[in-house]
């Protein structure tokens, strides 16, 4: 049951409060399933616009990349774990390398961290659906077809093979002939169409969906961190837009962006590349980061303490991630002042991410916590991150840099920094939300062996590294001579990585035996206090019931269990939501989101297709803007519905 | 997270289309030591045939359409010196190849064996010089040069100073090959 | 240390274990390694690397420590688990907002110190350690080095070399450095930092060997197939010996001696080997290659991969891309007998 606050209408004087009925809420679900309903289908999945049903792809699809990127990693090692091995040749493990970091980065990494907040942050919020529910259907096939694009290449012995950061002049037209490097170009387009696509939508959903009652310092701090994480994809992408675009006109059209001779310079591709590049990494790192607020909040049963800092430290981090990307370049010759400031800055980013950490572990010390598999996955972050992140501080510094900067210090550092601040967390959110998401609980016994198989996996793998790089070995060689004395340490390394891919097995293992057989979970199998866990598992299609009020950071902790109060009156035979101011989340219109269509899927296969052909020749960016602009007509056809409301000019009070 | 029908559909789909496509696969030969070295095949040097013209079968050249090959044979055209004589297509001391006039024909074997045996007025022999493998990547970048390969096998632009396009896109229409084969 | 709760993970004691096994593995002294600086530049980064790695390792303790004591406490925090009964926390521990705030600050200032002595060793290394230093100019290639001792008086003194540097102990080396083609970057681990050599650009790097011996180093930006095997020896040697070298290398060529040689010069100035080598004294002047005038007095044969010896010489010269798929020096047809002959006078060429 639950407590009614109905919307105004223009015809209805007054608010009707009250506890609603067993029978009105059963009518209003049976017309929520009715209304909301897709079907089953090829068609009916190809024209899906359902949040939770396309973030579901994204993270299948993400996971498949993530298995497969991890596959390429296993033959590096392989190929490294002995001196002078014959395992791959150097132009395959050419391919292998710039195909596992390309993969892992634009094809795992971020779309997984949109992913689980375009499914979690609607129902956080307490809304029915995306903003722009056809667009977020075609970020997902955009990036899908960037990925099949970037693997049939692959396969076909066409993958780019100069590293992911695809340094010119090597990438440039002179010295990587044939088409690899176009498609990759070319995939970064899609992977950063679909980017984009998934920021905007992250962004408008928070400030305009909120329940009411959810003002900006109410919002749960995981969702926080996608906003933020939305915000850095906007100012961060463009710059790889244009780098990539740059680089793909010098190969097609004979420009000359990075022609030394002719006033370019190879140097603008790694200051463009290294924009984008160094903001990447945070923002994979700022969802992570909420997640991990989630499962303590609910782990120890505790607020996080301190939310005021918690927010401005992560927006911090976001404006000072775009500060760094010149420690990327200081073997360069770029003048030494200008260098030392992005020493500073390198060190400084340290001291938000710091202020997280010590704010959980108040929150840990005044809650009780529960060591399930997804609180062991945030206590391997901590142990894991921070060990990466004192060997980050270590390589801001110049001269250690210039001994480290393209060994293999360097890749234990981003190893342990991406595994353990990036896939730690979200393995954590992948057993805390995978009740919600699927209606079984993971299996605890296999989660704390994914977990410890995990954890000495990686360290067994990347922690050798850091010896490595100071022992003279360099990154992205296919092999190495034996008198260098590395060898022992790399076959260390390379056990490491078959105790990692036993914890992969474990964790899928887990995950196909869970949901056939396991454990249902219930709505609030954790007793958990946002808003999501307020809605049965798996969530319905249309979210909640009732679009539910916010009074407090933890909605399921201050209300009664059973007892939330709603809103009640939006429409139950259209996609309707409720919009809300930014600040204060009061509400202010009605919202119709749009239903199921095949436009997305027709716009990804011609503007792709486009894409595709513009890696062959320059008319294909022409035809798919002629393409494009006919589609849009067709998406942006006006719809009015009769009795449309207008926004209200003076909202109600809330209580 | 269940998986429905449709989703099983699209993976499988996925999954066959990759396997396919792992058929035709691009070749890069560094070490290719079994090229032919001499032109086994008849070369013709003359579109006139006594009777009925026969259609003669070209040496496989399989690195037609290798963007690889074509890359290495414009690095050796400036490294062997071909561009002192024929400056980068566009001839000087020696003829430009860069139009449609091919004096000894534009079939593979017939540049293979141009530049192997040289040519009165001129071209000197570059037998015992230049390794086989990587007279056939000459081959192809002339034949490039001449506008007989496909755009994606091309290069673009060099990273020097280019006043102009790229010296493989300047001829946009077809030399006249050696023969017509009969129909 | 034991552990005192078994469910959390006792990191000081896996990590002390791991250190020392990793130790014990690889051992600090190397021939291509920052652990064992044979110059200034190299030893002040050293120093720099140990204070950093010691204040990291310190903060990684009390981190530890510190998680493993709110799990501790937080284990006997008396709220109850009946998920009726959440709070939100409106009254905190006093100690909690302390705890926050101090932590905060030592961070703080831990990282100000951090970058006051990083800018500081930064400064130091980066004027030049000597009065009058030696100039020798590289060039990078894909994938092998192009070493000039220009001359500045005689530019008939210049010398060219590949892959190997002579340097005189104690005296300061300025390297001026260009690309051929695309990026790469210099670095001998043992004496310095790495330095890029960017195509369009002129990049400076010095150093100084203080000590004699042979360094490795090894290219350090990716640059293509054989970036794994773009190798290259610093030799560092007394300056009496440095000066005699210098003066081998300026000399031409010298005269086959045995009519093996004799055949072997033939063998090399009448096939390929002409088209892309140089040797000072014959007819033999293209720089596609490295230059060989004087390739007998190298330790090792392409760039770093090989010790220069008869058989490793046939084995290249016959197939190069057994060795370095990629290279661009291609598989040659060649007779043992005039293979026999070519590498013995390859082997003259001192």
């Amino acid at each position: 049951m639950a407590h009614a606050y109905a919307l105004p209408s223009p015809n209805e004087p007054d608010d009707r409060r009250g506890f609603i009925s067993e029978a009105e809420e059963q009518d209003v679900r049976t017309r929520l399933e009715q209304s909301w309903e897709e079907g089953s289908g090829l068609y009916a999945w190809l024209t899906s616009t359902s949040h939770k049903s396309i973030a579901k792809r994204y993270i299948v699809t993400a996971l498949v990349f993530f298995a497969l990127g991890g596959i390429e990693a296993a033959v590096m090692r392989v190929q490294l774990s002995r001196p002078e091995n014959h395992f791959v040749g150097p132009d395959l493990y050419n391919q292998i390398f710039t195909v596992h970091g390309s993969t892992m980065m634009f094809l795992f990494a971020v779309p997984v961290m949109e992913a689980i907040g375009l499914y979690m942050v609607p129902i956080m919020i307490g809304t029915r659906n995306v903003a722009f529910p056809r667009l977020n259907a075609l970020g997902y096939w955009m990036y899908l077809i960037g990925g099949v694009l970037l693997y049939v290449a692959f396969f076909s012995n066409t993958g780019p093979d100069a590293g992911w950061f695809a340094y010119v002049p090597l990438a440039g037209p002179a010295y990587s002939p044939g088409k690899r490097i176009d498609i990759w170009a070319q995939m970064i387009t899609f992977t950063e169409i679909a980017g984009l696509i998934g920021a905007v939508e992250i962004i408008t959903t928070v400030f305009k969906q909120r329940a009411p009652g959810m003002s900006l310092n109410r919002i749960p701090l995981f969702v926080w961190s996608e906003v933020i994480m939305s915000f850095m994809i906007i100012f961060a992408l463009p710059a790889i837009v244009i780098a990539s675009g740059a680089l793909a006109a010098d190969r097609l059209v004979d420009t000359h962006f990075f022609n030394p001779a002719e006033g370019g310079d190879a140097l603008l591709w790694q200051h463009l590349f290294w924009f984008f590049g160094h903001p990447e990494v945070y923002i994979i790192l700022i969802p992570a980061l909420g997640m991990i607020s989630s499962i303590v909040t609910t782990f120890t049963r505790r607020s996080i303490f301190g939310y005021p800092a918690m927010v401005l430290s992560l927006i911090s981090t976001a404006f000072l991630g775009f500060s760094l990307w010149v420690h990327h370049m200081f073997a360069t010759p770029l003048p030494q002042l200008g260098q030392s400031l992005f020493t500073a800055a390198s060190a400084a980013i340290a001291i938000p991410t710091g202020i997280q950490i010590f704010c959980w572990m108040a929150t840990i010390w005044s809650g009780r916590p529960r060591y399930t598999t997804a609180f062991m996955f945030v206590i391997g972050f901590v142990l894991l991150f921070v060990l990466g992140g004192l060997s980050g501080v270590m390589i801001s510094s110049i001269p250690y840099d210039l001994q480290v900067h393209d060994t293999f210090f360097v890749v234990a550092h981003f190893h342990y920094v991406l595994i353990g601040g990036a896939v730690f967390p979200l393995w954590g959110a992948f057993y805390y939300w995978f009740p919600k998401m699927t209606g079984r609980l993971l299996s605890e016994r296999a989660g704390k062996w994914n977990f410890w198989l995990f954890f000495a996996g990686v360290n067994l793998t990347f922690f050798p590294m850091h010896f490595l790089g100071l022992m003279g070995m360099p990154r992205r060689v296919y092999t190495y001579l034996p008198e260098m004395g590395w060898g022992n340490l790399n076959l260390v390394s390379s056990i490491g990585a078959v105790v990692i891919v036993a914890s992969a097995i474990v964790f899928v293992g887990n995950v196909v035996v869970s949901l056939r057989g396991g454990t249902p979970s219930g709505d609030n199998p954790w007793g958990a206090s946002t808003l999501e866990w307020a809605t049965p598992s798996p969530a319905p299609i249309y979210n909640h019931l009732f679009i539910p009020i916010v009074n407090g950071r933890e909605p399921l902790w201050t209300n009664p269990p059973g007892e939330l109060p709603v809103v009640t009156g939006l429409r139950t035979d259209r996609h309707e939501g409720l919009i809300t101011s930014l600040m204060d989340a009061e509400p202010e219109h009605r919202y119709e989101f749009k239903q199921p269509t095949i436009l997305p899927l027709i716009l990804a296969l011609a503007g792709g297709g486009s894409i595709i052909v513009a890696i062959f020749t320059p008319w294909g960016v022409t035809i798919g803007a002629a393409l494009t602009l006919l589609i849009l007509f067709c998406w942006f056809w006006p719809t009015i519905s009769p009795d449309h409301d207008t926004p209200r000019r003076h909202p109600r009070e809330m209580p | 997270m269940t998986r429905g029908n449709p989703e099983r559909v699209a993976a499988a789909t996925l999954l066959v289309a990759l396997v396919l496509l792992g058929c035709k696969r691009e070749q890069r030969r560094f070490s290719d030591m079994s090229r032919p070295t001499a032109s086994d095949n008849g070369i013709i040097m003359s579109e006139l045939q006594p009777g009925p013209a026969v259609i003669h079968s070209a040496v496989q050249n399989s690195y037609d359409d290798n963007a690889y090959a074509v890359a290495e044979g414009k690095r050796l055209f400036d490294q062997m010196n071909c561009s002192g004589c024929h400056s980068h297509g566009g001839g000087g001391i020696g003829p430009p190849l860069t139009d449609d006039d091919w004096i000894y024909g534009s079939d593979p074997q017939n540049i293979f064996a141009t530049i192997t045996e040289g040519r009165p007025n001129g071209m000197p022999s570059f037998r015992g010089r230049i390794p086989p493998q990587q007279i056939w990547e000459l081959t192809a970048y002339v034949r490039a040069l001449g506008g007989l390969q496909g755009k994606a096998i091309r290069t673009t632009r060099d990273d020097h100073m280019m006043y102009k396009e790229s010296e493989q896109a300047r001829n946009k229409g077809h030399p006249s090959p050696t023969f017509v084969p009969s129909k | 240390m034991t552990c005192a709760r078994p469910r959390i993970p006792c990191e000081s004691s896996v990590r002390h274990s791991v250190i020392a096994l990793a130790i014990a593995l690889s051992g600090c002294s190397g021939i291509q390694s920052a652990l064992d600086p044979k110059g200034p530049k190299a030893a002040g980064v050293l120093h720099l690397t140990w204070f950093l790695v010691g204040t990291a390792a310190v903060v990684y303790v009390v981190v530890v420590a510190m998680l493993v004591w709110v799990l501790r406490r937080g284990s006997q925090s008396p709220v109850d688990l009946d998920p009726k009964l959440g709070t939100e926390v409106t009254e905190h521990h006093g100690g909690m907002k302390t705890w926050v705030v101090s932590a905060t600050v030592m961070t703080t200032i831990i990282l100000i110190g951090f970058v006051f002595v990083d800018l500081s060793t930064a400064r130091s290394l980066s004027t030049v350690g000597g009065a009058a230093p030696l100039r020798i100019d590289v060039v990078g290639h894909q994938w092998w080095w192009e070493v000039k001792y220009p001359d500045p008086n005689d530019p008939q003194n210049d010398i060219e070399t590949a892959n190997e540097i002579h340097v005189p102990v104690g005296r300061a080396v300025l390297i001026k450095m260009k690309s051929g083609d695309v990026i790469h970057s210099f670095w001998a681990p043992n004496l310095d930092g790495k330095k890029d050599l960017i195509p369009g650009h002129e990049t400076v790097t010095w150093f100084r060997a203080d000590t004699v011996g042979v360094y490795r180093g090894q290219c350090a930006e990716f640059c293509g197939y054989e970036h794994a095997k773009m190798a290259f020896y610093v030799v560092a040697e007394p300056r009496i010996e440095f000066e005699r070298w210098l003066a081998q290398q300026r000399a031409e060529a010298s005269t086959p001696g045995d009519s093996l040689a004799q055949g072997g010069e033939r063998v090399f100035l009448s096939s390929s080997c002409a088209m892309c080598h140089s040797i000072a004294g014959t007819g033999a002047g293209s720089n596609n290659g490295p230059d060989l005038t004087h390739l007998a007095s190298r330790r090792t044969i392409a760039a770093g991969t090989l010790p220069n010896t008869a058989a490793n010489l046939e084995s290249w010269i016959l197939d190069p891309q057994m060795i370095k798929p990629g290279a661009k020096m291609p598989a040659n047809r060649i007779d043992p007998q005039s293979l026999r002959a070519l590498v013995a006078y390859l082997q003259e060429l001192k």
